[in-house]
């Protein structure tokens, strides 16, 4: 049965739908091509909890990387959906032509594949491999409308992601030096499986520097505070969809990176341990992030910033570790991506009701566009981590978890969740309610897709179901 | 042994030359000029690959070589020169900081890394080990090029110097698998920058040269 290879099956759909769409003209097939070859893709994805092939020297799945894919082929599926209806305006309007259309959608699949590869990935030379394949797809698509402050935004997320994944490079290269004497010179030696068993055997001191360098160098893609410039840009100038994607996925996508790396340190007793720095960094982010929100002017640099405030959450939590911590980051994750992506879905459809991106110029959403602005009130409640959703659950778990071994350190999150929680409410008040302002047009919003997040989000915070309860804890023990 | 003390020493003195030709880099100031450094450093990488493909025995290296040598080498450099040319920034390029304060934040940065890589890689064969930490300050010297320049061609320049330090230490490190294919990778994505500059004609960044300025500046120094 080796045709129906769930994990080949992840990987060629989407290679195969792209070189289709390439091919396509119109729009309108090929966005719901689009559609299903995502959905095919995550059918494949969930068959992966059942039937789980053997690791190979380039492929595997664990545990681990089953619920990133998961969410992942999801998340690809629900922004393709959105895309399809997000898409149709910006052609009318005439942003995107139909030539650009048809170089996006076949992008739209190169980039899932990139991110599947990344996450299925067995040998860490491949891993970073498809992270840059990622990353590169994204920049194309960032850049995609072509005005100056698009190709800005592309060129500095080009160079700066670049340098990163150069970084990261430079770390896996120091890995397979640690490991070199232990595994030996063959194709073996640069496999995580193999190295996640003898890593205790691997030159501390080299393993140390190794992660510095993948912790600046992945983290640059997660969006780590001193190192997440690009971040706003790309998300602010590229299409919304892509800034969905972005922020759901693509830094969730490198965190998985630097958690494997992550994984790999702390089986070696002798080395040091990752979490403070992880708990250093990410403590900044979420500080500098919710600091930077209240200068926003653009609704989705705004969002944009809240993404780095959470990512620094979940690696402040990864940092914390622990059973719980490990839990609350996983949680934090998985909530965030569909949180995050559901308000991306919301903004872009009011972006294109209001034709701006500046909030000083939208006002009483609530009033003119009241199933966008209510969306958005429930949207914006679940980042803010208000109780009936899913971030509460799992910021609530990382505070208390925080609290019971770092008290300071859970007074510096709970600091920075309050700033992040009154910036929104003092800059986002005005959009949703206030009387209204500025122009109005009729959109065709696709609700489906934010709604069945949302759904999930507030499933989340009510009703966990105990199979993924146990499954996440049986990850996070993994996780160490 | 004899031989071995000898190839060392040639591995030792192309990685040493790689260093050199950065800290050369540093100081360009004309565009054509920073071109045809970034063109030597490449052809020296590609020997430095080649010597360690004929003295490890490791065949598959002389593609990384080649591909040094012919797209590091020869196409990107000519690729520069006409973007160079028909952008019309020929003239000079801007610096942030002095040049030698960029020396010799330069020079630290080479010591640095001699003072991490080479105490963490003590179990290491000399070889790589030198060769990392040689290959560690072109990377880091790349990363400070970088941020130095605000021109377009001069930060691609930066980073096709810090790739050739990422490449020296991949194939420094004896009997990795992947070279090959990372080095196609790396090869793809500097194309996809040149690429990308061709066709957007980043000219915003282009548009704060101003000549005339630079010329009175130029003028002063004298």
């Amino acid at each position: 049965m080796i045709s129906l290879d769930p994990v080949a099956a992840v990987l060629l759909v989407p290679l195969g739908a792209a070189a289709l769409l390439a091919a396509l003209p119109g729009y309108r097939w090929p966005s719901r091509l689009n559609v299903l070859a995502c959905f095919i893709s995550l059918l494949f994805a969930l068959s992966l909890f059942w039937h789980r092939p053997v690791a190979g020297n380039y492929l595997m799945i664990d545990d681990l990387n089953v619920v990133f894919i998961v969410l992942n082929t999801f998340v690809g599926f629900t922004t393709a959906a959105f895309s399809a209806s997000y898409i149709g305006h910006e052609l009318h309007t005439g942003r995107l032509t139909l030539g650009l259309l048809r170089f996006y959608h076949s992008m739209y699949q190169v980039m899932m594949f990139g991110m599947n590869l990344a996450l299925v990935a067995n040998n860490i030379g491949l891993m970073w491999v498809a992270v840059e394949l990622a990353t590169l797809t994204t920049v194309v698509m960032v850049g995609i409308y072509r005005t100056p402050e698009a190709i800005e935004a592309a060129w500095k997320y080009f160079i700066l992601g670049s340098v990163g994944i150069a970084l990261a490079l430079f770390g896996t290269i120091l890995v397979y030096l640690a490991a070199r004497p232990v595994v030996g010179e063959s194709a073996g030696s640069m496999v995580w499986t193999v190295l996640i068993t003898q890593a205790s055997d691997f030159d501390p001191a080299l393993l140390n520097v190794a992660f510095v360098f993948l912790l600046l160098g992945y983290g640059t893609k997660v969006g780590l505070a001193p190192l997440h410039a690009w971040l706003p840009d790309a998300h602010a100038e590229g299409p919304t969809p892509i800034s969905a994607v972005l922020s759901g996925l693509l830094l969730n996508v490198a965190l998985y990176a630097l958690l494997r790396f992550k994984m790999l340190l702390a089986a070696n007793p002798a080395a040091l341990a990752p979490g403070p720095l992880m708990v250093a960094l990410g403590l900044l982010s979420l500080i500098f992030a919710a600091l930077m929100l209240y200068r926003r002017y653009d609704i989705k640099r705004l969002f944009a910033y809240s993404s780095i405030e959470h990512m620094g959450i979940i690696v402040f939590a990864f940092g914390m570790a622990g059973p719980l911590g490990n839990f609350a980051g996983l949680l934090q994750m998985t909530m965030h991506s569909l949180t995050k992506s559901a308000i991306f879905f919301t903004v872009g459809h009011i972006t294109q009701a209001k034709g701006t991106q500046t909030m000083a110029d939208m006002g009483g959403l609530t009033e003119t566009h009241p199933v966008l602005g209510w969306t958005l009130v429930a949207g914006v409640a679940a980042i803010a981590g208000l109780p009936p959703f899913g971030v509460f659950m799992s910021e609530f778990l990382l505070i208390t978890t925080t609290f019971d071994r770092q008290p300071v350190l859970a007074a510096a999150v709970v600091l920075g969740l309050l700033i992040a929680f009154a910036a929104l409410l003092v800059l986002l008040t005005p959009v949703i309610f206030g009387p209204p302002r500025g122009r109005s047009m009729r959109v065709d919003a696709s609700t489906l897709p934010i709604f069945a997040h949302l759904a999930l989000v507030l499933l989340g915070g009510i009703f966990l179901p105990p199979p993924l309860v146990a499954w996440f804890q049986h990850v996070a023990t993994l996780l160490g | 042994m004899m031989l071995h003390d000898f190839a060392f020493d040639i591995a030792h003195m192309l990685a040493g030359a790689l260093v050199l030709l950065s800290l050369m880099m540093l100081y360009q100031d004309r565009l054509y000029a920073l071109i045809n450094v970034l063109a030597l450093h490449a052809l020296v990488l590609a020997m430095s690959v080649a010597w360690q493909a004929w003295v490890h025995d490791a065949p598959h290296l002389y593609i990384t070589a080649g591909i040094a040598l012919v797209f590091k080498a020869i196409v990107i450099p000519m690729a520069l020169r006409r973007m160079v040319f028909r952008l019309r920034v020929h003239r000079e390029i801007e610096t942030v900081v002095g040049t030698g304060l960029t020396m010799l934040a330069a020079i630290a940065l080479i010591a640095l890394s001699l003072e991490v890589m080479l105490p963490v890689t003590a179990g290491v064969d000399p070889v790589s080990r030198e060769d990392i930490a040689l290959a560690l300050s072109v990377v880091l010297i790349g990363l400070l090029m970088m941020v130095t320049r605000h021109n377009a061609v001069s930060q691609v320049a930066g980073f096709m110097s810090l790739e050739n330090g990422i490449v020296l230490a991949a194939t420094g490190a004896q009997g990795m698998p992947l070279v090959v294919e990372i080095s196609v990778a790396f090869s793809v994505l500097i194309a996809f920058i040149i690429i990308g500059i061709f066709l957007f004609r980043i000219r915003e960044r282009f548009d704060t040269v101003d000549v005339e300025a630079l010329d009175a500046f130029r003028g002063e120094r004298k």
